[in-house]
């Protein structure tokens, strides 16, 4: 298995942005046909039997979200979630910047399924160019008569926004999406009441990713029998994979799931440099427990992440080669959770900072073996305890780096008391300062 | 005093001013709001169902005009919105984007996150940083920022919305000069340059 193109497939047209080379090469055909020969009903049996599953990080199928949406004539809503930021994704930006008809055609089969007459695009506030671009895309749709009222003849409308945010990570998670784009805040909400009961303006509400509702037009197209034919297993289709970190060629690559990680690491993207190895990697986002380099002949798809001990998450590969210090990168990582913690949860608040302290004491030459034990204890205590997974997102990562790697830390930890004790033996650890490591916890 | 935005809180030192009238909703013919500005806010209230959806844009866009989000931003906005200018404060402070310190009215982010970080990011973040110092760049929100999706052009940064990448070290003197002087920086080496490929996947769009 190699590449594949059906997402990525006219990416190379130059002009693929503008409405009339989207419509020459086949575009808005699925819509057409969604709305004038199908129904909601028909389509939203298709996406169901397709199996396709989202592509944001949680990997719910989406037939069966939009069939949550309950039947009725109350104000329903659409979201498209574009608030890609977690550190690793890039593929939404590809397909925004290059095709963004293809997602306001995805948007237009999800409203239709959800029964939904107001979609939104909620973009990152830092995607400013790919927000443009979206937006005179938007700006040809309604004058095609593709968006507004009565679209291709048939009995529906939609109206279609594009939001820009303002820079908070927080807001890909589906229910702080929702409060910022009430104009609030964005923190989580309690769930239960779900999105899809009581999302948007109280409104049920479905929310889906980018990649997701791209893939949406050529499934109505093609059939969901075309699209469940791909993959493996219970992951079906294509998945665009962005590779990043220590490669050689980092860059989105679409490839079936099922493909061998090391086909998409090592074959597409090149491995790590000359005389390099893959140390660990992250499979699904800087929020999936990494793995090492054993689990890269592992099949790419929910199932197998999942069982490895790890998350498919958004698809996103970040490679780690045996040059890179884990310390130094944990650090880096606790921080950005850290920042971009909203505060409303107290276990991820402080845990995601008190995590970053205790990796700096490493680093000073401050900590003991015994702050090891601490850390990991405090990662325990953030999953499961929170609104939402944000604060997960950094304790499971961290908390493989240290199950995968504790010799490591523990030497960094050793190196960096003898360095800051001036090169005094190594290991020497008293009772008094384990006591009070313990006991007062760092100051 | 300095302070590293990332770190610490706004409004962490200051006292607060306890003869000072609670903020009401200001009264629209008391306030004088620039006609662009009044007509982008009135245009965003009117896309949402609920015109508070608004606040966002809005915002954007008076620091847009205002260079940041002072308190002249807040009441202006808060007047055509009729909402407390604490309201938008308290949602202007949530989101890096929004400053609501007068740090400068153009930005400069430079990606230290974990995919940038594997890259050397914070050389070159420190190279840029130095190369401002030297080269006394004012007027301009240079900082390190949080993964900005583009893992790809790693190390990279955003100059204003246009993405550059990827850097290195060496780079950072003419990067500062271009923005000094206000011309492109580094043409040819933006994301939304017309031909822009990565130099190792050249025949693939980006």
């Amino acid at each position: 298995m190699s590449e594949l193109k059906n997402l990525t497939a006219h990416l190379d047209e130059p002009l693929l942005h503008e409405m009339e080379t989207y419509e020459r090469l086949g575009g808005y055909k699925a819509a057409r046909k969604a709305l004038t020969e199908m129904g909601p009903d028909e389509v939203l049996e298709q996406l169901e039997s397709s199996g396709l599953r989202g592509r944001g990080g949680a990997g719910f199928s989406m037939g069966k979200k939009a069939s949550f949406i309950p039947k009725g004539s109350m104000d329903k809503y659409l979201c498209c979630n574009a608030d890609e930021s977690e550190p690793g994704a890039y593929k939404d930006r590809l397909l925004m910047q290059r095709n963004p008809h293809l997602l306001i055609e995805g948007c237009i089969i999800g409203s239709l399924a959800a029964g939904a007459n107001k979609a939104f695009i909620f973009i990152r506030g830092e995607y400013e160019i790919q927000a443009k671009i979206l937006d005179a895309a938007v700006v040809e749709a309604y004058e095609k008569g593709y968006l507004g009222k009565g679209m291709f003849g048939a009995d529906f409308d939609l109206e279609l926004v594009v939001h820009r945010g303002q820079g908070a990570y927080i807001c890909g998670e589906e229910s702080a999406l929702l409060d910022a784009l009430e104009g609030k805040r964005g923190n989580p909400r309690l769930k239960p009441p779900f999105p899809a009961s009581q999302g948007l303006y109280q409104g049920p509400t479905l929310i889906n990713n980018v990649e997701t509702l791209c893939n949406a037009p050529a499934i109505i197209e093609k059939g969901a029998d075309w699209f469940s034919a791909m993959g493996e297993g219970k992951s079906t289709g294509t998945k665009l994979v962005s590779v990043s970190g220590n490669v050689q060629r980092p860059g989105n690559y679409e490839v079936e799931l099922g493909t061998k990680v090391r086909e998409i690491v090592e074959g597409l993207a090149g491995g790590p440099p000359e005389g390099r190895s893959v140390k660990c990697f992250f499979p699904g986002g800087s929020s999936a427990p990494v793995l090492t380099a054993d689990a890269l002949d592992l099949p790419y798809t929910f199932e197998a992440m999942a069982e490895a001990g790890s998350m498919l998450g958004s698809g996103s590969i970040i490679v780690v080669d045996d040059s890179q210090p884990l310390v130094p990168l944990a650090l880096r990582l606790a921080e950005f959770y850290r920042h971009e913690s909203c505060g409303k949860c107290v276990p991820c608040r402080e845990g995601t900072n008190w995590t970053v302290k205790m990796l700096e004491r490493i680093d000073d030459g401050e900590a003991t073996p015994v702050d090891l034990h601490i850390m990991s204890e405090v990662q325990e205590n953030i999953i499961g305890n929170c609104l939402c997974v944000l604060g997960d997102s950094m304790a499971m990562p961290i908390g493989s780096m240290i199950k995968h790697f504790r010799e490591e830390f523990e030497t960094h930890i050793d190196e960096a008391r003898a360095h800051r004790n001036g090169g005094a033996a190594v290991g020497e650890h008293d009772a008094g300062e384990l006591a009070s490591a313990v006991g007062a916890g760092p100051q | 005093m300095s302070r590293d935005p990332r770190k610490v809180p706004i409004g962490w030192d200051e006292a607060v001013d306890l003869d000072r009238d609670p903020g009401l909703v200001p009264d629209p013919a008391d306030v004088d709001v620039p006609a662009a500005l009044r007509t982008s806010i009135d245009a965003a209230m009117q896309r949402y169902p609920d015109s508070r959806s608004a606040a966002l844009p809005a915002l954007a866009a008076a620091q847009e005009v205002h260079g940041w989000c002072s308190p002249e931003a807040f009441h202006q906005v808060a007047a055509v919105m009729q909402v407390t200018p604490a309201y938008l404060s308290s949602v202007a402070t949530f989101y890096d984007m929004l400053r609501t310190e007068p740090i400068g009215d153009r930005y400069v982010f430079v990606c230290t996150s974990v995919a940038c970080h594997l890259r050397q990011a914070k050389d070159v973040y420190d190279a840029i940083a130095e190369e401002a110092r030297d080269q006394g760049l004012e007027g301009v929100d240079l900082r390190e920022f949080e993964c900005l999706g583009a893992c790809d052009m790693a190390p990279m940064a955003s100059v204003d919305g246009r993405y550059v990448g990827p850097l290195a070290p060496d780079d950072a003197h003419e990067f500062v000069a271009a923005i000094k002087e206000r011309r492109e920086v580094l043409p040819g080496r933006g994301l939304s340059d017309p031909e822009y490929r990565l130099p190792w996947n050249e025949g693939r769009p980006v």
